[in-house]
């Protein structure tokens, strides 16, 4: 396995990648464009536009003050494993909001999550892709997490959907005394199979067709782009394996939840679309 | 003739909607018992608690003696075998279907339970999804002969077939019988219930109908007003004794109705 350049994140990038406050002011030009478009097809979004842009200034300004905290070399570690346990939560009612209709989502997603989270994060430092540091835990977890929301929500509303649509089916299987493990099974392996596809075709078209953030934020910092490649590589590779993690994590989990012990399938809400 | 099935007392509430009410008889260890009633009032569900796709939130059930929550559920079900009331082809051929049923079997074995359902051979490589709506529901009573059930649970499995293809399954019906095999037929049809019932079960509302409400609905298959939304009929007030025992007579008969008067039924 490549050693990855670590110390390129703390090159001069830096400076090439600062654009100050004038520069962020003239960003929001964009936000005007986008307010005017509003106004002038009547769309009546202008407060949404101008209160979503200062909210995600404001939200990315605390994140990157605690962040300055955290990645200091002199913060214990400890702060930074906090910091993704938070990142945890978050996200787990985040899929929550996103699934209401799944029961039990919220444990599910922490559970997934944080097993998904350990795996990955055990791979990433146990094999010395990076070295244990506030500095590369934040921001490698919080892409990891942040990637396997969509697909935990994919797979748990998948499942859902297919068992409730396709109930007869479940249960002339279960009819003929199979285990719910194996009347749900083809069913499970549906849902499993579109979360996860979304995942690997984005793997699939990485560099064709968009580049991802990593990568361009290690060049926009001024990082040798196949440095950069390899880095997103990596990481690309971490994400493909977390999502999938979390997909079966919470697949099992769920399919586990949606039968009693006596092989019944349980009621179910139909999902919103 | 002993009991196949007892049912004692049995009552069933979903989402805080009563389905059944206090349902009391006993299913014959023979012949085919016919479960009989409008749409709505409660049958599938009671089949479904034989098959323990559901469980009863109050009474007991038993199968030839023993309470059926004491039982291995897949043990159960594999005795107990259920045929929908839409035919639910698996993907695949025709013996994908079978082997699901009874993994490992040879074609010699499953072409047995293809001729016990009257279909052919030649079905076994054929996709499931090209068969006839007949072939198909023919194909699911195949599947669930090959878990080698006691007795089998028959969910208005004609009531999405052509006439030829009904009385094609009912013939098959009868056959499984005369040699031996017990069934619980679902209808709501009173001409296939004289044609095939050994015995018979009228259920209106949730539970079991009075003789007043069994006399009317064989008449005429009609229902008192107010009986038949299942769920939201089956009252909170006592009808008097059940049916008891599903016979060639009215079932409730033995015991009678306490009180059966229209005002009643109109509180339901």
């Amino acid at each position: 396995m490549p050693e990855l350049p670590t110390p390129l994140l703390a090159q001069d990038g830096a400076a090439h990648a600062a654009i100050g406050w004038g520069g962020l002011a003239t960003s929001l030009l964009l936000v005007g464009v986008a307010v005017g478009l509003s106004r002038w097809q009547g769309l009546r979004l202008d407060r949404e536009i101008v209160w979503a842009s200062l909210r995600a200034l404001v939200q990315l300004l605390a994140v990157g003050y605690v962040l300055v905290v955290l990645v200091d070399p002199d913060t214990p570690v400890a702060f930074a494993w906090a910091w993704v346990g938070a990142m945890v939560l978050f996200a787990a009612v985040t899929v929550r909001r996103r699934a209401p209709e799944v029961p039990g989502i919220t444990s599910l997603a922490v559970v997934a999550l944080a097993v998904s989270s350990a795996i990955s994060l055990g791979v990433v430092f146990g094999l010395r892709i990076y070295p244990v540091a506030g500095r590369a835990i934040v921001p490698i977890a919080g892409m990891m997490i942040g990637n396997s929301i969509g697909g935990l929500v994919v797979a748990a509303r998948r499942l859902i959907a297919e068992l409730s649509e396709r109930r007869p089916e479940v249960e002339a299987r279960l009819a003929l005394g199979q285990p719910w493990p194996e009347a749900s099974k083809p069913f499970v392996r549906s849902s499993l199979r579109t979360a996860l596809t979304s995942q690997i075709e984005s793997t699939k078209a990485v560099g064709l067709v968009f580049l991802p953030g990593a990568m361009t934020g290690l060049i926009l910092a001024g990082a040798d782009p196949v440095d950069a490649v390899l880095v997103q590589a990596a990481l690309m590779y971490l994400i493909l394996g977390c999502v999938a993690t979390n997909v079966v994590v919470v697949g099992l989990g769920l399919t586990r939840r949606l039968f009693t012990p006596d092989h019944r399938l349980v009621r179910l809400a139909r999902a919103r679309t | 003739m002993g009991a196949l099935f007892a049912l004692e007392g049995v009552g069933l509430e979903i989402g805080g909607h009563r389905i059944l009410h206090d349902v009391t008889f006993t299913v014959p260890d023979g012949g085919i018992t016919v479960l009989l009633g409008p749409s709505g009032s409660g049958k599938t569900t009671i089949l479904r608690l034989l098959n323990r796709l559901d469980v009863p939130t109050s009474g007991s059930i038993s199968f030839r003696g023993d309470p059926i929550d004491q039982l291995d559920p897949l043990a159960l079900r594999r005795r107990v075998g259920m045929v929908f009331q839409q035919p639910v082809v698996f993907p695949g051929t025709a013996r994908d279907n079978l082997l699901t049923a009874r993994p490992g079997a040879s074609d010699d074995e499953l072409a047995e339970r293809l001729r016990a359902a009257r279909l052919d051979r030649s079905v076994l490589d054929q996709l499931a999804d090209d068969l006839s709506g007949g072939e198909a529901q023919r194909l699911c009573l195949a599947r669930t002969l090959a878990t080698d059930p006691e007795v089998l649970l028959m969910d208005e499995p004609t009531s999405s077939l052509d006439p030829e293809a009904r009385r094609h399954l009912e013939a098959t019906a009868r056959s499984l019988v005369e040699r031996g095999m017990r069934m619980v037929w679902v209808t709501h049809d009173l001409d296939q219930a004289d044609r095939l019932g050994d015995h018979r079960v009228v259920i209106v509302a949730g539970r079991p109908a009075t003789e007043r409400e069994m006399v009317r609905y064989l008449a005429d298959g009609s229902v008192d007003e107010g009986a038949v939304d299942e769920g939201s009929a089956a009252d909170e007030e006592d009808e008097g004794p059940p049916a008891d025992e599903a016979d060639d007579g009215p079932p409730a008969a033995e015991d009678g109705p306490v009180d059966d008067s229209p005002s009643r039924r109109a509180d339901a």
